[in-house]
């Protein structure tokens, strides 16, 4: 039972990296978008696309912190209380995040709407940072299990924790440019596709530079972890390899649905390599999924309400989707 | 079941204050929690009020074609949209916190309370979806469809009302598990949810935010008519959410009685601590105001029996006070009888002012013209978050030094890091800011005339003020 809720969790982590972590992509676009005039219709873009959905995808945050700890409470104790500097970071990083932009779209001063969006597209580049340092921490087996066992300061301030979170900001930008310049064709507006088109071939090769530096930091630094990278979760790590390639093929030639679908499956993909080569600790060294997981009681009503929540979500998320993509009466 | 949990408690604190390698100071902690939290509930409590609201002006707006419960409606909902987005951030740190700061609670018993919260995620889930589809379906669905997908804003709110303030309830009653050899075994997260605290807590809570709703929407308005705006429009503002709130307080008073004997039967040195009770006795007296000090109330003004009958329906009973517990066990009396006082005191003020408006719309039909009442209404919005965040602060404070009442000691709960005070200070610098720019952009919002429902949307700046 501790495995379909480490699944489902997992499902939700990946959701929030490819819904919500577009959404931070999107405001690294925000921050790159030029100067006034030209930035204008890049900002209005990014605007429209995560407007309607920022805040369902943000929740996916929130549902894995409380899955965590409802079914795996000695990780997410050891984990935040280890992390609790980087966290804290997220945490205050999501509050600017969100009311920035909330706040941005719904004033009219352009001082305020600057002051707004700058705060709105710094904390967008911050927050998936601190994210990726702190999976990186968690990777290299830097947060032994207990409460504050590992370092405050050298868990997430180390050569892994600054690969993994420079991939996570990378990974964001790349998301967000391969989903945005499929909007901006629907849109009908041919400039912004292709200056989007052409920052998802950028941003895509500087993923997979991340990904190859991130390779030879771990072989130095956490050797176990990529012993069982090359080892047992090599598939999952050749899909995403293979995925990111072709992605870049598809950006050049303008595959734009395409490469939507390649680009997320890359990241899922990577993110699914993490957790196979992890599998069975949640924690190193020597907390399993099974030694971690709550008692079966709280395990299963933990799956009777996630059926029961799945099935409620999943039409009222359709519906929002199909409702945003339709024009106004 | 209880039992054998209650005897274990003392072997899981003492397993947890060694893993924590001594106990640390919560100090710091307690400020960064109350801090957020008690600024996240004002938004949550307008999150679980307004929908309700903004469906009523635009049900009646569709029913009578009035442009001032159109207006209303468009107006309400861009609002409810913003606090909405504030509210889903600010609380995203609770999250954290819950780890970040009492990891020694989460460790342990996680397992038992976490239930409530991963409810509470679904119910956010689906009030953020239908939030997006009502707002940005304004103008794309037909308006009966538009009106139902509200409703489903109005149930989530409550029910994540309801599942968060239960786990706060089990902190207060904990039940559903057992502890053995210092392991938390036999876990019912169903008994953890529904724990005896939870029925007059959740209500309580519920109708404290309609509360805090209706009289800090209707005070924006109060102030609108005092600065001369006495037209429809100002007027529907101000008596819709005020009619609402003044209905909600008499129940919530008798709803506050039923939680007070809780409290009193559940954790009566919470209870001695409110009351400033500082013995046991017979024939207690109900203190109103006071400052406690050396060990007893000054000044306080004494209705002779009053807190015996209150509580027992009966001058002679007996009432526990707080020496039935060592002076490490008991509370800081002075805080929990001051914010119980003010809850109280604001709560029948408000009682009064809620009479005030039912005399006069009884005798004219009218909501009252005389500028005191509107100057009474301006200010009975800040007077409402003051009652409910004198209700938090005497319930919390008052269940000190426990975090898990009987079971596990704050000191005990508080993440043991380094460095881990330091934390309070970002976190009040960067809420600071988002208070400041909160308040800006809902002026801006009531201040700009073109009402765009989503912004971006050029159909609906047409719409303007009637």
């Amino acid at each position: 039972m501790e495995l379909t809720i480490l699944a489902v969790m997992w499902t939700a982590v990946s959701a929030y990296a490819l819904l919500g972590g577009a959404d931070f992509g999107a405001g690294i676009w925000d921050l790159l978008a030029g100067r006034r005039a030209p930035g204008a219709p890049r900002r209005a873009l990014i605007e429209h696309s995560i407007g309607p959905v920022w805040e369902a995808n943000h929740v996916w945050l929130i549902f894995v912190l409380v899955l965590m700890w409802t079914a795996f409470p000695p990780a997410f104790a050891a984990i935040s209380s280890t992390l609790y500097v980087p966290l804290t970071l997220v945490a205050l990083g999501v509050i600017a995040r969100g009311s920035a932009f909330a706040f941005r779209k719904s004033i009219d001063q352009p001082w305020a709407q600057r002051l707004f969006g700058a705060a709105f597209a710094f904390s967008s580049v911050v927050t998936p940072y601190f994210l990726g340092a702190a999976a990186g921490a968690v990777a290299s087996g830097r947060v032994p299990p207990g409460l504050a066992r590992g370092s405050a300061v050298t868990s997430w301030i180390n050569p892994v924790s600054v690969v993994t979170g420079a991939f996570a900001v990378t990974a964001c930008a790349f998301l967000a440019a391969s989903y945005l310049t499929l909007d901006a064709r629907r849109a009908g507006d041919q400039a912004l596709t292709a200056y989007f088109r052409r920052r998802a071939l950028g941003s895509g090769l500087v993923v997979g530079a991340c990904s190859v530096a991130g390779l030879l930091v771990l072989h130095a630094g956490a050797p176990a972890l990529y012993g069982r990278l090359t080892g047992r979760a090599l598939p999952l790590v050749a899909v995403a390899v293979a995925a990111g390639l072709v992605s870049l093929v598809l950006a050049w030639r303008a595959r734009l649905v395409a490469l939507r679908v390649s680009a997320a499956t890359a990241v899922a993909a990577a993110l699914w390599a993490w957790a196979a080569a992890q599998y069975p600790y949640l924690l190193l060294p020597g907390l399993t999924v099974s030694g971690g997981a709550a008692p079966p009681s709280t395990l299963a009503a933990v799956v009777v309400c996630t059926a029961a929540g799945g099935a409620l979500l999943i039409p009222s998320l359709a519906w929002l989707l199909i409702l945003v993509q339709r024009q106004p009466r | 079941m209880i039992t054998s949990a209650l005897a274990g408690a003392q072997t899981l604190a003492a397993h947890a204050a060694h893993a924590a390698g001594g106990a640390a100071d919560p100090v710091a902690a307690r400020s960064q929690m109350g801090f957020s939290l008690g600024w996240h509930i004002v938004v949550a409590c307008l999150g679980v009020g307004m929908p309700g609201l903004v469906l009523f002006a635009e049900w009646r707006g569709q029913r009578t074609g009035d442009a001032s419960y159109q207006l209303l409606a468009r107006r309400w909902a861009k609002a409810m949209g913003v606090l909405f987005a504030v509210g889903a951030v600010s609380g995203t740190i609770l999250s954290f916190e819950m780890g970040v700061l009492w990891s020694g609670l989460m460790d342990h018993y996680g397992a038992v309370i976490g239930l409530p919260f991963a409810i509470e995620g679904f119910a956010f889930f689906i009030e953020a979806i239908f939030l997006g589809i009502y707002l940005y379906g304004w103008d794309r669905l037909p308006p009966r469809v538009h009106l139902l997908s509200g409703i489903p804003i109005v149930v989530a709110g409550i029910a994540s009302a309801f599942f968060v303030v239960s786990a706060n309830a089990w902190m207060n009653a904990p039940r559903g598990y057992a502890v053995r050899h210092g392991r938390v075994v036999g876990v019912d997260p169903w008994a953890a949810i529904f724990n005896p605290a939870t029925g007059p807590e959740t209500t309580h809570m519920i109708l404290a935010a309609f509360m805090v709703t209706g009289f800090a929407m209707a005070s924006v308005y109060a102030v609108a008519m005092l600065r001369g705006r006495r037209d429809r429009y100002h007027r529907l503002g101000l008596l819709i959410p005020l009619t609402f709130a003044a209905v909600m307080t008499p129940v919530q008073i008798g709803v506050g009685d039923w939680a007070a004997r809780f409290v009193a039967a559940d954790q009566p040195v919470k209870l001695a601590a409110m009351e400033g009770l500082a013995r046991t006795q017979t024939h207690a007296p109900e203190s109103i105001g006071g400052l406690f000090y050396d060990g007893r109330l000054h000044g306080a003004l004494r209705i002779p029996d009053g807190l015996s009958l209150l509580l027992r329906l009966n001058t002679g009973g007996k009432v526990t006070g707080l020496n039935s517990v060592p002076p490490a066990d008991r509370p800081p009396v002075e805080i929990v009888h001051f914010a119980f006082d003010a809850m109280v005191g604001i709560g029948f003020a408000l009682l009064a002012l809620g009479a005030w408006l039912a005399w006069t719309w009884w005798r004219r039909r009218d909501v009252p013209g005389s500028r005191w009442f509107l100057r009474a209404v301006a200010l009975s919005g800040v007077a409402a978050v003051t009652a409910m965040e004198s209700g938090w602060v005497a319930t919390e404070v008052g269940r000190q030094p426990w975090i898990v009442y009987h079971v596990l000691r704050v000191s005990n709960a508080v993440n043991p890091a380094p460095g881990l005070a330091n934390g309070v200070w970002p976190v009040i610098t960067i809420y600071a800011l988002l208070t400041v720019a909160t308040v800006y952009v809902l002026r801006r919002l009531a201040r700009s005339r073109p009402v765009p429902a989503a912004p971006q949307e050029s159909d609906v700046r047409a719409h303007t003020v009637v």
